[in-house]
């Protein structure tokens, strides 16, 4: 199953400020009723979205630019909480390509790879310049690339830092590993064939 | 098996190098999940994929099905009146069907939250991986056994595989030395933890906890303590398997019978961390210290004593300003008052972390000849049809109902809004489950105080939060 290499990311971004966003509110769980992922892209953050009569909000997901955009930049520790798949799926089904944060819960981080869908941080410092710019010129390009680890921002470049095995896999096109774990089937029979509790 | 001479290692190690079956192109492992544990709401798609994809499952034996997070728990027949819910439970029946996956549907009489029906049934044992979709899949660790909360690709994955790809975790060693107060709880103990390490503390670990309060513990209170382990960023939590671990599983439905029953124990027995095994962090926490916790905030790790006062912005250090000021402001609390006196709308007994048959012996022991307060719905929601037959046999339902509480089917309830069961509006709620964050229990304003199941009771009988010591003379 050759998959895309993930290596150079370019768009703008949209900013959800806040540290520990958790994925109740990424994605609230009445909006998990489905079985199937399609069409949550809509319900994407929609507690904040919407008003109590369902009026769309001021938020900056419902600004026009929003559609366009393929960052979504937020505080430290974003994701946490419930391991929804949910979460990550209506990020990247609303279209975001990247999520840039100070940090990421881990199931959360693990679920976004396995989408293509890069997560990377930044130092607090490089975050809240970055934020800044954004604010400034909300149409600001960033540009990331896996390769060298930097991203390009109105003639700046960030380091950024992302774990070296999900960074491996995105550029290398590895990011969904159930071809490589289908490759070992007969071990994986023989290692259970030796663990009793498995009944092999 | 393990060898004498060889560096003594962690339980952790132990069970990772027993399913390790090889190093991955990325660097992680592809690890053998012996135990997969599936419910309605994030297996759907991973079946769709596996279809799409036109795979099977690998050892279809190797996994148990439940229904939990989207049951009426008023409504005992189908159709569900929701048709988004009634659609869920019918999918996942075709699929168990399809795949000859075992499923403990509501007709069995032992369906309910997937964390509780494990270890009622015996499935979760000490040694072995277990996976589920769905994070408190950590309070398996109870038992000695690797827990891993995992999303919707990497049930895919272990549905064909029987495998997924991970990264080694580091282990950090949390013991709890000396005696809990009376009136101090296993989830004061996890709130105590989170709230001094942090809701990220545990990125990047696996939680072994330890020391004399854990050894007393029962496997019901280590439940309530791994199932939060999540809530502090360590992706599993776990206790070394004791006799109290085998007792508990002995005769149960899945557990080793006859003389596979001792080859189990002597098996299990070797998983238990050697004396000097490496551990990449050790914690130490006094039992003396911990209190009847509450939290305040949104997040579990915004957690007080019960007489401690509520946070000010200006009090917090400057990187939580912030986050102190939105929590407060959700939860329209005053900062530098008492929690204590908080007055409450609604009361929730349940969940994955304290909706077992002790949780509802010990209220009961207290509820006994008391009333709700009138202005508070209270609800009362055993984890599973089996913690709910056991309370009836003991007339607990009977109790709590004469108490004023609604005594409900099994199922997640107000733990989440994924049916019936919400807060609405800006109300309050004592809850005994696991997260208070914005909107969780289903209404956007709704606020969260989390708390064991005795506060919670003590909270319905007064109508406002309060130390469970003073309200019943403990
Ligand atoms: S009781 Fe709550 S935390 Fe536990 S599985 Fe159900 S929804 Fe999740």
């Amino acid at each position: 199953m050759p998959l895309e290499k993930i290596t150079k990311i370019v768009g703008s971004a949209i900013i959800i400020p806040g540290d520990d966003i958790d994925t109740d509110r990424i994605i609230p769980a009445r909006f998990m009723k489905c079985v199937t992922f399609d069409g949550l892209g809509e319900f994407l953050f929609y507690d904040v979205r919407h008003n109590e009569t369902g009026e769309p909000t001021d938020h900056p997901l419902n600004r026009p630019e929003a559609k366009e955009a393929k960052f979504l930049i937020s505080g430290n520790n974003f994701g946490c909480g419930s391991s929804r798949e949910h979460a990550p799926q209506a990020i990247y089904r609303f279209g975001f390509r990247a999520v840039i944060a100070g940090g990421f819960a881990e199931i959360f981080f693990g679920n976004a790879t396995t989408l293509g869908m890069p997560c990377i941080s930044l130092s607090r410092s490089d975050l809240v310049d970055l934020q800044k710019t954004i604010h400034a010129e909300p149409s600001t390009k960033l540009e990331l690339d896996l390769a060298s680890k930097t991203l390009a921002v109105a003639g700046k470049s960030y380091a950024v830092q992302i774990r070296e095995s999900a960074r491996d896999a995105l550029i290398n096109g590895r990011w969904d590993a159930i071809g490589e774990l289908l490759d070992a089937l007969p071990k994986v029979r023989e290692t259970a064939s030796r663990l009793p509790y498995m009944n092999v | 098996m393990n060898t004498t001479t060889a560096k003594p290692k962690s339980l952790f190690q132990k069970v990772w190098d027993a399913h390790a079956i090889r190093k991955l192109a990325s660097g992680q492992t592809q690890l053998l999940i012996g135990t997969h544990l599936i419910h309605e709401v994030t297996s759907p798609q991973a079946f769709g994929m596996l279809r799409d994809l036109g795979l099977k499952v690998l050892m279809p034996h190797r996994t148990f099905a439940t229904v939990d997070h989207i049951v009426p728990t008023d409504q005992m027949f189908e159709p569900f009146a929701d048709p988004l819910a009634d659609a869920m439970i019918k999918e996942l029946r075709r699929n168990c069907a399809e795949f000859g996956i075992t499923f403990f549907d509501r007709s069995t009489g032992h369906q309910g939250i997937v964390h509780i029906v494990g270890p009622e049934q015996g499935i979760t044992q000490p040694g072995t991986t277990i996976a589920c979709g769905d994070s408190h899949t950590s309070t398996h660790g109870a038992f000695g056994a690797i827990a891993f909360g995992i999303g919707t690709s990497q049930v895919r994955d272990v549905l064909a595989t029987q495998t997924m790809a991970l990264g080694e975790l580091k282990v950090r060693r949390i013991n709890v030395e000396g005696k809990l107060e009376t009136g101090v709880y296993a989830k004061d103990v996890i709130l105590h933890i989170i709230r001094k390490l942090g809701v990220n503390g545990g990125t990047g670990y696996a939680y072994e906890y330890g020391g004399p309060v854990f050894d007393s513990f029962s496997l019901e209170e280590r439940m309530t303590v791994c199932n939060m382990s999540i809530e502090g960023g360590a992706r599993v939590g776990y206790v070394n398997p004791d006799q109290k671990t085998f007792d508990y599983l002995k005769g149960r439905p899945f557990a080793p019978k006859g003389s596979a029953w001792e080859d189990a124990v002597v098996r299990w027995t070797s998983f238990r961390s050697e004396p000097g095994c490496h551990y990449d962090d050790v914690v130490t926490f006094d039992a003396a210290e911990v209190e009847p916790t509450v939290t305040w905030g949104i997040n579990p790790g915004q957690a007080i004593s019960i007489n401690e006062r509520i946070p000010t912005v200006e009090d917090a250090p400057e990187e939580e300003k912030a986050s102190v000021a939105e929590a407060l402001a959700h939860m329209k609390l005053t900062p530098g008052a008492a929690i204590k006196g908080t007055p409450v709308n609604v009361a929730f007994l349940g969940s994955c972390t304290n909706g077992r048959l002790s949780d509802f012996v010990e209220v009961a022991k207290f509820l006994k000849g008391r009333k709700v307060a009138p202005n508070v719905r209270a609800i009362a929601v055993p984890g599973s049809q089996g913690v709910a037959k056991l309370c009836s046999e003991m007339g607990l339902d009977k109790l709590f109902e004469e108490a004023g509480f609604e005594w409900r089917g099994a199922g997640c309830s107000m733990c989440l809004a994924m049916n019936p069961d919400k807060l609405v509006g800006d109300e309050v709620c004592a809850s005994s489950s696991n997260r208070n964050f914005k909107g969780r229990q289903g209404s956007p304003n709704g606020r969260t105080i989390l708390m064991s199941p005795v506060m919670v009771a003590a909270a319905a009988v007064t109508g406002v939060v309060s130390d469970a010591r003073e309200v019943f003379g403990t």
